[in-house]
């Protein structure tokens, strides 16, 4: 049973993705912003990370940063759920060691599609 | 085989559909059915909290298990003589059912007496009954056991209308 | 789509109102000369929130319309734009706007669509630009060309592939979804052992995929890792062309890397599934439903489980009990008693919100208001986190915004007019909320130009209300602004309203089980003073006999209990009996009469009158006998029965019997030839004759 760890300071997102990953099998794990993912990624190893950009105390960048730092984070597949298109925001994610990244609005299939594709 | 046990053995034997239970009790000598399934309880009488600008058969309010519920003296209702409550004065309490929903409330009788099956073939319209029983409140009459039975249609006896013309 | 998104519409409509909520008070007290960084990105974020959702939840509309005011937002706080005034103005109009469309979409309604227009051009000029970047732009993928045999790609990732969590295994696995697959492994490159890093990766491969596959799908299994490694695809059966591939790579432009389908298609279907989905059932926020801190649930459980043990204690004794135990039989019912309260305080707790959903709305009327009248006024609120009943709370929001209004119109003066008189040329009001005994105190006070007393009166006069002669307390005078169509401004303006406003103020104030008071003072101000019950179901109530029967009065329309001195009762017209109290005449009302009860004594010499007060009149109650003062739970003598005159409700005491509860407002009414105002001495001395 996969740990899918998801950060998002939106409720309504947040369930939304849960409800989703849950039906299909993934354990999830939520956190309201970067500072409670931290500390949930460390209580438990997730299996892999997704995450909002911008959340009050700790955005989605430092978070992925603070992620790869931990010795068992190093490699796990981290999400970035961005609305922006532009160019800088994702290479300023891939500089922080995101492995890939989700544009908002997605729906759920591309949501599973897509976490299917780094879990297997 | 008695009256109760007979029926049984009609109930067992015939299409249910058209028939209903009835609970009947006593006023002045005079069987009356309610519809079973509209009875909640049977208590007996208590003390009540009496309720001004009413009609005098609403003899007041009681505490049912935290809800406030009116009690209505039949035999006032029917205009008929007035006796005072004893041990054996039962109040029976009734859903009754309105556009504005379901209300409870009791009445008082002189006593109950039976659980009869009647089926709408043996329910036949009321005659005029006299200046007690308004006949708009009658549903019928019914004959079990070669007594006759007048059964009452609570909603209409017991609607709002009635409840608040002031008496005075 | 295969999900309903619908079930998540409700929380993200209720967080995205909250949002709306904190932009709003945010952009109020943004400092226009100083902006504070953390309170611009606090903006942006709510405005992102919302934008994010409505699109990921079907309601283009709304996002189209918040990324003009997101886009505002960003080149605020990355400092590309100043903070005016009117680029402050303009987002509150933008989130007012943000609202209505939302809870258009919420309730099913409409919205003001050319507003949103206009709003949007406003935006858009001051970007100084076209609305761009809107959603990634439909750039047809680069390249369609399949050759219909397949591709040749190299891939050779740098050393540090892998710190990003990617791992090749995945893009090969997509790549085999997309035809046949065939890899070949180069291991050139790896060091000897001794020098191999464990976390970097020195392998390469070739990957040949025979298929449709057009280049699109191709590159999009290496979108992640674009620029950590070296990516080389060629049409297989052409010979390389690697710059062209190379290129394609680099560009990166924004239409080949999303993964999300054309955008102008969702864009259809959304407008098109956002009209049928229309909800339309509640047509406030408030719909039934509330939330309660986990810390007052957790408190609740606790109580319930003490309740238990109580309950099995009980129980013990009660399976084997003698005299003998008596005491501790008394003692468990005092803890089930103790018990039994504490829960119910619990429960009532849970209905209850801090008054601050109430106060949170006039920080912006306030703003609005003083630049419509030309004032300069600041909010001052206190006592924000003061809890009351959700339901009350939701009650009285219209009477503070009445009175508020009112401080504002006709309290606080011009600032010409403040100076002249020695203030300063800002103006306060002052909203202060703290509770007192069983009730929640709201004070609204200004600073402003006081209540003239003498105006009132002579309006009072000009009504009727009052004679040239009488002789009235200052309170009664101020009550008279409490009177329907009573309104000493000059100039009506449509913001209080012809004074229609105070009268309902105070019969929603009562409604509510109530009061309001005014204390005021000439040119230095006025406060309005409104005192609530914390919850609408429990009454303090003071306990009266009459007859054989208890009855209860609510103890807020008591004004005070006294013996009768014969001499101080008049008959007016052979029938009515009057009390002459101090400066008034009072009706009094033999409750036996009206309840059907045998009284002590009929005689009026040392009966007890309680004077009660209601609607602004006042009568005297004849009860046989004064008893204690309680809460109590008001049950409805309506679920079951009908509503009955003289009577609001009842309630169940201590020893299970149902005791009435007066409906103070409706005796009233109702006690026949009532002197038209009490207090008239003239009608009085022409009408009564002194008792025999």
């Amino acid at each position: 049973m996969a740990k899918i760890l998801a950060v998002d300071d939106s409720a309504s997102m947040r369930q939304m993705v849960s409800f989703t990953l849950k039906g299909a099998g993934y354990e999830v794990v939520e956190a309201v912003d970067g500072k409670d993912a931290l500390q949930k990624a460390q209580a438990g190893k997730a299996d892999l990370v997704l995450t909002d950009v911008n959340m009050p105390n700790m955005d989605g960048i430092s978070l992925v940063k603070q992620l790869r730092s931990l010795p068992n984070y190093k490699f796990t597949p981290i999400l970035l759920l961005t609305t922006e298109s532009a160019p800088e925001k994702k290479q300023e994610g891939k500089s922080a060691g995101a492995t890939g990244w989700l544009v908002k609005p997605f729906n759920p299939d591309q949501l599973l599609t897509t976490i299917k594709k780094v879990l297997g | 085989m008695s009256a109760a046990q007979r029926n049984d053995a009609e109930m067992a034997s015939t299409v249910q559909q058209d028939t209903e239970q009835y609970l009947t009790f006593i006023l002045a000598g005079q069987e009356y059915g309610v519809d079973i399934l509209r009875v909640q309880e049977i208590k007996g009488w208590d003390k009540v909290t009496p309720l001004p600008n009413t009609p005098e058969y609403v003899r007041g309010v009681i505490n049912l298990r935290g809800t406030i519920v009116p009690i209505i003296d039949l035999r006032q209702r029917f205009r008929l003589e007035t006796i005072s409550y004893g041990p054996t004065t039962v109040v029976i309490m009734l859903k009754v059912l309105s556009e504005a929903g379901q209300r409870i409330m009791g009445v008082v009788v002189d006593g109950v007496s039976e659980v009869y099956n009647v089926s709408a073939n043996d329910i036949k319209a009321a005659p005029e009954l006299g200046e007690h029983v308004d006949a708009e409140v009658v549903r019928g009459l019914a004959t079990v056991d070669g007594k006759m039975i007048i059964l009452v249609d609570i909603d209409k006896l017991l609607a709002e209308s009635s409840l608040l013309a002031v008496k005075k | 789509m295969t999900f309903d998104m619908k079930q998540f519409l409700l929380t993200f409509f209720e967080e995205s109102f909250e949002g709306l909520d904190v932009m709003e008070s945010a952009l109020l007290n943004l400092d226009v000369g100083a902006a504070d960084a953390e309170t611009i990105n606090t903006i942006f974020r709510a405005a992102h929130s919302i934008k994010g959702g409505s699109a990921t939840f079907g309601l283009s509309q709304v996002s189209v319309f918040t990324h003009s005011v997101e886009t505002l937002l960003d080149e605020m706080r990355n400092g590309k734009r100043a903070v005016t005034r009117d680029n402050v103005d303009l987002l509150l109009k933008s989130v007012d706007c943000m609202r209505e469309m939302l809870q258009a979409a919420r309730d099913g309604g409409q919205f003001n669509a050319d507003k949103a227009a206009a709003i949007t051009t406003e935006l858009e000029i001051v970007l100084g630009k076209i609305p761009g970047a809107r959603s990634p732009s439909v750039a047809k993928s680069q390249d369609n060309t399949a050759t219909g045999h397949g591709w040749k790609i190299s891939l050779v990732p740098h050393a540090d592939m892998l710190k990003t969590g990617n791992d090749p295994i995945r893009m090969f696995r997509e790549l085999q979804g997309l035809g046949k697959l065939e890899v070949k492994l180069d291991a050139t490159k790896l060091p000897a052992l001794v020098d191999l890093v464990p976390e970097d990766i020195f392998i390469s491969w070739d990957i040949v995929l025979r298929g449709d596959a057009t280049l699109a799908q191709v590159k999009e299994v290496f979108d992640w890792v674009e620029g950590d490694c070296e990516l080389n695809i060629v049409p297989l059966g052409v010979v390389a062309t690697t710059e062209l591939a190379q290129q394609d790579s680099a560009a990166s432009a924004p239409g080949t890397l999303t993964a999300v389908p054309k955008p102008d298609d969702r864009r259809h279907a959304d407008d098109r599934r956002a009209s049928p989905e229309r909800r339309g059932p509640a047509a406030t926020a408030d719909a039934g439903s509330i939330r309660v801190a986990i810390d007052k649930i957790d408190a609740l459980i606790n109580m319930v489980g003490e309740l238990v043990i109580t309950q099995s204690m009980l129980h013990q004794l009660g399976t084997e009990f003698d005299m003998s135990r008596l005491a501790k039989l008394q003692e468990g019912l005092g803890q089930l008693e103790r018990n039994t309260r504490e829960l119910q305080e619990s429960v009532m707790r849970i209905r209850m919100l801090p008054i601050s959903f109430a106060f949170n709305r006039f920080p912006r009327m306030v703003h609005d208001l003083s630049q419509k009248l030309n004032k300069k006024v600041e909010l001052k609120m206190s006592g924000e986190q003061t809890e009351l009943d959700k339901t009350v709370m939701e009650k009285i929001g219209d009477p503070l915004v009445h009175l508020v209004r009112n401080s504002i119109d006709h309290g606080v003066e011009t600032p010409a007019a403040r100076r002249a008189a020695g203030k300063a040329d800002v103006g306060t009001v002052h909203l202060n909320a703290f509770h007192q005994g069983g009730n929640i105190v709201i004070e609204i006070s200004d600073d402003g130009a006081g209540i003239d007393k003498h105006r009132i009166r002579k309006k009072g006069i000009e009504r009727g209300l009052l004679a040239e002669t009488d002789v009235v307390s200052d309170e009664r005078i101020y009550e008279l602004i409490f009177e329907p169509g009573f309104s000493t401004a000059e100039i009506v303006s449509d913001v209080s309203g012809r004074g229609v406003g105070m009268d309902v103020v105070r019969r929603n104030i009562k409604d509510l089980g109530g009061t309001v008071d005014i204390r005021t003072e000439l040119g230095v101000g006025t406060t309005f003073t409104i005192r609530l019950p914390l919850t609408l179901a429990i009454l303090d109530g003071q306990l009266v006999r009459v007859g054989k029967e208890t009855y209860i009065l609510p103890l807020t329309s008591i004004v005070e209990s006294l013996q009768i001195k014969r001499d101080s009762v008049n008959i007016i017209a052979g029938r009515s009996e009057v009390y002459r109290l101090r400066d008034e005449y009072l009706p009094i009302v033999r409750l036996y009469r009206l309840f059907g009860q045998n009284p002590d004594s009929e005689q009026l010499e040392g009966a007890l009158l309680v004077i009660v007060e209601g609607d602004g009149k006042r009568i005297g109650l004849l009860v046989d006998d004064l008893l204690n003062q309680q809460q109590v739970v008001i049950k409805s003598l309506e679920s079951n029965f009908a509503k009955v005159t003289g009577i609001s409700g009842a309630t169940i005491l201590g020893d299970g019997r149902v005791a009435l509860i007066m409906d103070v407002a409706g005796l009233i009414k109702s006690s026949k030839d009532l002197p038209p105002q009490s207090g008239t001495k003239d009608w009085i001395s022409k009408n009564a004759t002194v008792a025999a």
